[in-house]
């Protein structure tokens, strides 16, 4: 219990958060309910997954702005190679119909391609992640409308939407979302890397002094490059299960997912100065993204404000943030 | 009215670990060349970081004509006439030698309600100043077109046109050539007769027994004392730089250098000012000092050979076999081992914990099933190491930013022990650590080469290199200039070997 009040003590964002939903949901209808637990589970998870991609970007004091638009790529291609062979608006009728899983294979692998560009960018060229991705995001968001013609995409195969908005179990009346499972294997998987590898220790390393690291032997440029690829595998798997859930896609999917990403990782403690970071942070950091969404929505406030609201949730917090380093000096 | 332009009282300054200044003074006349001599980490530098603002002082005072000042940051410092011209210089190379020379304090003329930058007056003034300082430059020319020499004139001419009273040159000769010292010199001359009072630091006796008229020695961040200068000798100044006992300061050395091991020849950078034709041996188990200057290139030597920086030529052999060594990776895998000189820059991981700063060079040893690290295994190492070295820190799971100095060094000198190295460079083992972790850190190297490691140590200290080593290797200007054997070594004929220039 003393470890939860110094943990919310030093993340005031997220003790702040805790109260108000608290306050919200005893005011209003509803908000403690499974219906809306369920939506909260199914929207953290996608944006988990892109986190845990962009996380160790963040980690590395790098950056991935190309995120949001490589989730949008990967949506559309998803779309296209899963759309039904007798649906009659198919983009491009003479292709086959795709397997969902193998079009999640092509798509993860695009994702890695893209991602090795950036890191590749980005460790040889030693051009700042945050030019690299810049470019690389007009890129892809450009090649995804000459791909889509900016067409929206659906006629999906029925496997394909209903295994993402399919249920396990049954608790009192709750059906557990796939996704749920989908989220806690990618971040089981992201904390055994970030533990209990080399990759991880390296990254950490480069993160806290990069040249320090290089002196001790790490191979900076492939470490780099790798966890830029991973970044983009993660990307395009989101991408893949955005289109399901939403059982349509278009060239507009995933635009400001990075900000969102970034901005998660950023409340749950990733370090914009390097070298920290933490998969349960992470996690924290998305849901109390998602949880300030809803609990706006449940406030009724006008969702044009929502953006306001949450641009200064994101300043405030990175500048909690960098004066916990400053004071540490 | 005081006879002192600038003086300093009672300064005391400590980081965490070390105390830098201990009680310090410091009185400079108008019109005087005033020499700051003192070992590395005497405290010079950091006494005059206290004079320009960089610093606050934690206790002492300073006054100005008599009248005490408080100065909490560089531009106050300015505006009490205290220029500083740095040994890392720090111009912006893009911009031109006039905005450089009036950066922050840019001449202004009313446009209307608003005011921008007086150009004319601005270019006008910076060429009136360069005259003063010399330099026959336009100062339209942009600072990154300029030699080093050049771009500190522009320092001086930056403190000539701020009307200083005290000018503290760093270091200012280490990277100048001969003709650019005389230059410089007829500078700081002139300035003199206009009744400057210049703070001058350096190493090189010569040019201090030239130049300078009074001389402040500091030791180990103590104030040692303050002489005229005609009245001084080199042997006097070393005496009272160096002048502690010699007894105990070092642990007995009890190895025993067996056959050659190691051997580097021929190391040529692609950097035709930095280090050429360099050629040495060092034995199993022997402590190889390495002595020079500031600017001998010795640091740039040693990353050549670790495959930090790159070379024209040069072979390294180990056992007589050629090792291959294009970056830091290479040079680990074949035994080397090296402790940089920036320990904050290129040493220390600061964020992260103590085990992972020990176990981030070794962790391939602890590798299973291809992908997973044994971190018990690992836990054991931390611990192991912490004790051996005599690590304090709390727990090993603390950052090592927030460690002392000498405790961060014994982490990285153990980073490296675990992987067993054969051959370990260690550039400025001690460098702003205090006494008591210095003495640990001579045990640990004494012992290191007792167990057979051939040790290469680069320092400042000469009496640590004489107080430490089997044998010194001289450096000067980028070139390898003799060879001492350590009983033999003295200040004296470390000194002349590290100022042999080739004219």
């Amino acid at each position: 219990m003393k470890k939860f009040i110094d943990y919310l003590k030093g993340n005031p964002i997220v003790a702040m958060l805790a109260i108000v939903s608290i306050i919200v949901g005893f005011t209003t209808k509803n908000f403690f309910s499974w219906a809306n637990f369920g939506n909260l589970i199914s929207n953290t998870a996608v944006r988990f997954i892109i986190a845990l991609g962009v996380s160790g970007c963040l980690i590395t004091k790098g950056t991935d702005l190309s995120a949001g638009r490589q989730v949008g790529l990967a949506a559309c291609l998803s779309g296209i190679l899963v759309q039904r062979a007798d649906y009659s608006g198919r983009l491009f009728a003479n292709l086959p119909q795709f397997n969902m899983w193998v079009a999640l294979i092509i798509v993860v692998a695009l994702g890695a391609f893209i991602g090795f560009i950036n890191g590749t960018i980005v460790s040889r060229l030693k051009v700042p992640p945050f030019i690299t991705t810049l470019g690389v995001q007009t890129i892809v968001y450009g090649s995804c409308l000459v791909l889509t013609n900016a067409q929206p995409i659906g006629g999906f195969q029925k496997g394909y939407t209903e295994l993402i908005t399919g249920r396990i179990g049954k608790i009192s009346g709750f059906h557990l979302p796939y996704l749920l499972f989908v989220a806690a294997g990618f971040g089981l998987f992201f904390w055994f890397l970030y533990n209990k590898t080399r990759h991880g220790k390296y990254m950490y390393a480069i993160g806290g002094n990069e040249i320090a690291a290089e002196v001790s032997g790490v191979n900076t440029t492939k470490t780099l490059t790798l966890i830029y690829v991973t970044a983009g595998m993660m990307y395009a798997t989101a991408g893949w299960l955005l289109a399901a859930k939403s059982g349509g896609a278009s060239a507009s999917m995933g635009m400001g997912y990075e900000l969102e990403a970034i901005a998660g990782c950023t409340i749950g403690g990733v370090s914009t100065t390097g070298g920290i970071g933490t998969v349960p942070g992470v996690l924290v950091g998305v849901l109390v993204f998602e949880l300030l969404k809803i609990v706006l929505q449940f406030l009724g406030v006008n969702p044009y404000y929502n953006y306001i609201v949450q641009g200064i949730v994101i300043v405030v917090a990175v500048a909690l943030d960098v004066r916990k380093n400053i004071k540490k000096k | 009215m005081s006879e002192f332009v600038l003086e300093m009282k009672d300064v005391y300054k400590a980081f965490p670990g070390v105390v830098a200044l201990n009680h310090v003074k410091l009185q400079l006349r108008p019109g005087t060349v005033h020499a700051l001599m003192g070992e590395n980490g005497a405290g010079k530098s950091t006494l005059m970081k206290c004079m320009f603002g960089i610093y606050s002082m934690d206790e002492g005072e300073i006054f100005i004509d008599g009248e005490k000042v408080e100065i909490h940051n560089p531009m106050d410092a300015l505006n009490k006439g205290i220029a500083m011209v740095h040994q890392e210089l720090q111009p912006i190379p893009a911009r031109t030698i006039g905005e450089n020379i009036y950066l922050g304090r840019y001449p202004l003329k009313k446009f209307g309600p608003i005011s921008i930058v007086d150009h004319d007056k601005m270019y006008a003034d910076a060429a009136r100043v360069l005259k003063e300082v010399k330099m026959d430059f336009d100062p339209k020319t942009k600072v990154g077109e300029l030699s080093v020499s050049q771009m500190q004139s522009v320092e001086i001419a930056k403190a000539v046109s701020a009307n200083c009273r005290v000018l503290i040159l760093d270091e200012p000769t280490s990277s100048l050539t001969q003709n650019e010292v005389e230059a410089l010199f007829r500078i700081v001359e002139d300035l003199k007769s206009k009744g400057v009072a210049i703070v001058y630091i350096s190493h090189k006796m010569d040019e201090i027994l030239r130049i300078s008229d009074e001389v402040t020695i500091m030791r180990d961040g103590q104030y040692i004392g303050t002489w005229e200068a005609k009245d001084l000798t080199t042997d006097f100044i070393i005496t009272k730089m160096v002048g502690r006992e010699l007894t105990n300061l070092y642990p007995p050395t009890e190895n025993v250098p067996g056959d050659v091991v190691f051997e580097v020849e021929d190391f040529t950078s692609i950097n035709p000012k930095s280090f050429r034709h360099c050629s040495f041996n060092v034995r199993k188990g022997e402590i190889l000092g390495v002595a020079g200057l500031v600017g001998a290139q010795r640091t740039e030597l040693m990353e050549g050979i670790f495959g930090i920086r790159s070379k024209t030529s040069g072979t390294v052999r180990y056992l007589g076999k050629e090792l291959k060594i294009t970056k830091p990776k290479d040079a680990i895998d074949n035994g080397i081992a090296m402790l940089t000189e920036d320990r904050r820059g290129s040493g220390i991981l600061g964020v992260l914990s103590v085990a992972d700063n020990i176990s981030i060079a070794s962790l391939n040893k602890y590798v299973e099933y291809g992908i997973v690290l044994n971190t018990k295994k690992i836990e054991q190492l931390v611990e192991e190491n912490v004790e051996k070295m005599n690590t304090k820190t709390p727990s090993s799971k603390t950052p090592i930013a927030s460690l002392s100095g000498g405790n961060q060094q014994k982490v990285l000198i153990g980073r490296w022990l675990a992987n067993n190295p054969d051959v370990l460079i260690l550039d400025e083992p001690t460098r702003g650590i205090d006494v008591g972790a210095k003495y640990e850190i001579y045990c640990i190297i004494a012992d290191l080469a007792k167990e057979g490691k051939s040790i290469i140590m680069i320092s400042s200290e000469m009496a640590e290199l004489i107080g430490m080593s089997d044998r010194i290797m001289v450096m000067c200007d980028g070139r390898v200039t003799g060879f001492i054997d350590g009983k033999d070594a003295t200040q004296e004929n470390i000194m002349e070997l590290a100022t042999q220039f080739e004219s």
